[in-house]
């Protein structure tokens, strides 16, 4: 049947059964290829996008399930001021190893730092425990947080 | 014929309408020698200048994130002098005639290419420059260059590569062996830490891995193979998957029994992957008997005992009497050591896109190794080499993984089969379960060392998989394997088990497992000469700066000084609270010398806290881009820590137990230390970074969990239960 999303601020529509987790619904049928698919349990983190906000497993919700809510992917996240720091941090620190993970490492990110500005190593280590990067750019992620937050990184 | 002693000069020269200037040159060299069937002289480089002074550089090698796209284009950039900013990279197709082996793997490219892609660079300067200077009428050896622009100084002219790039093309191609190269001093991009080149594109989301890959009227498809290896379909509900909305078709693969080729399976293909997904669980496959289906990690390991008992299958090396020596030992330590298989786990499961069209097909393939698929492809659906075109797509990991191409095999079958462009996707649980594993191993060791502290003598009996005498893929263990060559005494013994599950390169293949047996008992032996396990080592590496000869020739000064170095950096000696130690190890592959201390803190129900990894690494007199170089050794370090923390594929009945990040966790961003990492810039020529930095970290967590607890871990992964204390 016919969906309507609200995907990156805008209204589109995915005929796909209701059943079909979202991830696939962005990838093949709107062709939104930044979410990526890494383990189809919600262990991994790759598909993460954002509902209403919050960082949600795009492999484990059912598009029947989402309604009016607002999705937000790694191609629309940059177009908010916290997004935008994020993705410039990722990118002055040359995060990426493959960078399979890192649009969902991204989405994480961007979600913490709307919460939580200044976020703690705690905080990082909770919010972002979620998202596996297999290349282990973690050192990385780490001091990416910190420079988008605008806080001191240890040397 | 080229003989590797000439580099022949360019033999082929274009000038592409409104392109400027385009250079390929014929280069002999390692890489060309190296390459199995020896085509000769192969095209390796290509430099595009177009008039408004963009300058395209073609990136030879596929990329799965160790930088290649990036560090290889660096090194003509540098030659040519150009500006960075001025540079784009353009990823290469398969192309074995014109840049000869692509291939990400065994920390090569370094080494292949430092010397050949600087002259390319070069060569193309001195052509850009020779074209100025003609039209000026002035020597050659009066210009400069600078940021893509040639100078003459004494005239005060000054033209663009671009305004010259046409001429260029009629200058004579000078000589590849003689074109001068830069000082050190002088470079400008070279050593600088550059950031990759599809940084921006990766931090927004752009569509850049196969998984991303979109065709014209592609379809959908995953492909079921048999949980027991090489099993054949004895029946499927082809009808029920069929009868899914979206199903285009289901369809039974016959499939060969050669493990690394296509394997008998069911293809479900679809409108798009989730309808063929779901599609799937209608199969009801029965799978037909298989002699595998009996096989087990359990059983493995009990032969393997079995056989530590017995005469060996052969030995590899046998220097002095060892027997002797160890019944003259002051203290001998007798010890086990066993290590897992373990999984790839690239983040992006195996995929690849085929389009078989009118017998010629067209593949889409984050492979770390396009030629030998080429060659697979052929052979398996009896297709001409040459009418096979293969995009290298990056790969969302590599680690070894996709340095095979079953994946790409299955695609161009099903896209043959349905008559359409095919995007094959496997699911994370196939991908687990049909891996190329790192090989399990067991090595039985006895050491000895006198009053002095010295070791008198070794024994490892190494049970490896196998048959016939020959070591199952990346199962093998040289016979100048550290400490050979460094004791007196040594003896190497192999014996083998008989093993269907198929086993491949993993990063630092050999290495990563080896590393931790060989230097966590020299750590046993140090603790039974009551000796600082630093000042052990150092003395069991000597002070002769090289061990045999090359290309096997291990330089013991370039490890001694690292290990100093790391010792130094990590406070080796202070005092740690009870329940923290320090451990060290060092490894010698990939022609990289490193050193590593782990600090570690050992709580009392055993959980174990990293807390921090200092790396002393020697690879040569030049990091070529230290951005990427330093998230190399990070990774590799975390790699390994991974794996020696968490990682074990289990076979039972034939198949893999474990199947998705639930059952064989990966190292999340909590357990991750801090790593420093230093560099000895020594006199040698600049080698790779994918893979050295691995091996050490495990016997360094290792050794560092004895000091911190007394228990000596001889089993990985680490079994956090037996360092209990409370």
């Amino acid at each position: 049947m016919a969906f309507k999303l609200n995907v990156n601020g805008k209204t589109l529509s995915a005929d796909v059964d209701g059943d079909t987790p979202l991830l696939w619904v962005l990838r093949d049928t709107l062709g939104i290829l930044g979410p990526k698919y890494g383990c189809g349990v919600a262990q991994c983190g790759a598909c993460t996008v954002h509902v209403d906000g919050a960082p949600m497993r795009s492999c484990a919700i059912p598009v029947e399930g989402l309604g009016a809510a607002k999705i937000v992917t790694i191609e629309g996240v940059g177009a908010g001021a916290v997004g935008k720091k994020v993705q410039q941090a990722w990118s002055e620190l040359d995060v990426a190893q493959c960078g399979y993970c890192q649009a969902g490492q991204i989405m994480s990110a961007t979600a913490l730092l709307t919460e939580k500005p200044k976020p703690t190593d705690a905080d990082i280590d909770e919010a972002m425990a979620g998202n596996i990067c297999r290349c282990a750019t973690y050192t990385r992620i780490r001091a990416a947080i910190k420079l988008a937050s605008g806080q001191k990184t240890e040397a | 014929m080229a003989d590797g002693s000439h580099l022949p000069s360019a033999n082929r020269r274009d000038v592409l309408a409104g392109a400027g200037l385009v250079l390929s040159f014929a280069i002999a060299g390692k890489a060309g020698a190296a390459e199995a069937g020896g085509a000769g002289g192969k095209l390796n480089a290509y430099v595009r200048v177009a008039p408004d002074n963009s300058v395209t550089i073609v990136a030879k090698n596929p990329e799965v994130g160790q930088g290649i796209k990036t560090m290889l284009p660096m090194l003509i950039a540098e030659e040519l002098d150009v500006d960075w900013a001025q540079v784009r990279t353009e990823q290469a197709k398969n192309d074995f005639a014109t840049y000869g082996r692509q291939f990400a793997g065994g920390s090569m490219a370094t080494p292949l290419h430092w010397d050949e892609l600087r002259r390319v660079g070069a060569a193309a300067r001195m052509m850009l420059v020779a074209a100025a200077a003609q039209g000026w009428g002035v020597p050659a050896t009066e210009c400069t260059t600078a940021a893509g622009v040639v100078h003459h100084a004494g005239s005060k002219r000054k033209a663009t590569y671009g305004s010259l790039a046409t001429k260029a093309a009629s200058v004579t191609v000078p000589d590849l062996k003689t074109v001068p190269l830069k000082d050190a001093k002088d470079y400008k991009i070279i050593g600088k830490p550059l950031r990759q080149v599809d940084t921006d594109a990766i931090v927004t989301g752009k569509p850049l891995f196969g998984i991303d890959v979109v065709v014209p009227g592609m379809l959908f498809a995953t492909f079921e193979k048999a949980p027991v290896f090489g099993a054949k379909v004895a029946s499927a509900d082809l009808a029920a998957a069929k009868g899914v909305k979206g199903v285009r078709d289901a369809f039974v693969v016959e499939g060969g029994t050669v493990l690394d080729g296509l394997l008998p399976g069911v293809a479900v293909v679809a409108d798009n992957w989730w309808a063929a997904r779901k599609a799937r669980d209608k199969l009801n496959i029965r799978w037909a008997e298989h002699p595998t289906a009996s096989q087990s990690s359990a059983a493995f390991a009990a032969q393997a005992l079995a056989l530590s008992k017995a005469a060996p299958g052969k030995t590899e090396r046998n220097d002095g009497d060892v027997d002797a020596a160890l019944k003259g030992a002051a203290k001998t330590v007798e010890a086990a050591y066993a290590y897992p298989f373990i999984s790839h786990a690239n983040l992006e499961p195996q995929n690849c896109t085929a389009h078989f069209k009118d017998g010629k097909v067209e593949i889409w393939a984050p492979t770390q190794n396009p030629e030998p698929g080429r060659q697979l492809v052929a052979k398996t659906l009896g297709v001409a080499p040459d009418d096979i075109t293969i995009h290298m797509i990056r790969g969302g990991g590599g680690f070894g993984r996709r340095l095979m191409n079953d994946y790409m095999v299955e695609a161009v079958w099903i896209s043959k089969q349905v008559g359409a462009p095919v995007k094959l996707l496997w699911t994370r649980e196939d991908d687990m379960r049909h891996d190329f594993y790192r090989p399990a191993g067991w090595h039985f060791l006895k050491g000895g060392v006198d009053a002095a502290g010295e070791i008198v003598g070794w024994h490892d009996h190494f049970v490896t998989l196998g048959e016939n005498g020959t070591p199952a893929r990346s199962a093998g263990m040289s016979p100048t394997e550290f400490p050979a060559r460094f004791l007196t005494n040594y003896r190497y013994d192999l014996s083998m088990v008989p093993c269907g599950v198929p086993t491949g390169p993993l990063r630092a293949p050999g290495s990563n497992a080896i590393s931790f047996v060989v230097q966590s008992f020299i750590d046993e032996l140090a603790h039974a000469a009551g000796a600082d396990p630093v000042a052990f080592r150092l003395k069991l590496l000597g002070d002769k700066p090289m061990v045999g000869e090359p290309p096997s020739g291990y330089a013991a000064g370039r490890m001694a000084a690292v290990v100093k170095l790391a010792a130094e950096k990590s406070g080796w000696g202070r005092k740690l609270p009870k329940g923290s130690g320090l451990g060290v190890a060092f490894h010698y592959s990939h022609l990289g010398y490193f050193a590593e201390v782990v600090e570690v803190a050992v709580a009392a129900d055993g959980a174990i806290k990293v807390v921090k990894v200092w790396v002393a690494a020697d690879v040569g007199r030049q990091v070529i881009n230290p951005f990427g170089a330093l998230n190399q050794i990070e990774g590799s370090v975390l790699d390994g820590l991974s794996g020696a923390l968490h990682q074990k594929i289990t076979i039972e009945n034939g198949a893999a137990v474990e199947s998705n990040f639930t059952d064989y966790p990966l190292m999340r961003i909590n357990e991750a230390p801090p790593i420093e990492t230093h560099f000895i810039k020594s006199d040698n020529s600049p080698t790779g970074l994918g893979e050295p930095a691995l091996p050490p970290i495990v016997p360094a967590l290792c050794n560092a969990i004895f000091a911190a607890t007394g228990k000596r871990i001889r089993q990985l992964p680490i079994d956090t239960a037996m360092l209990k204390s409370g």
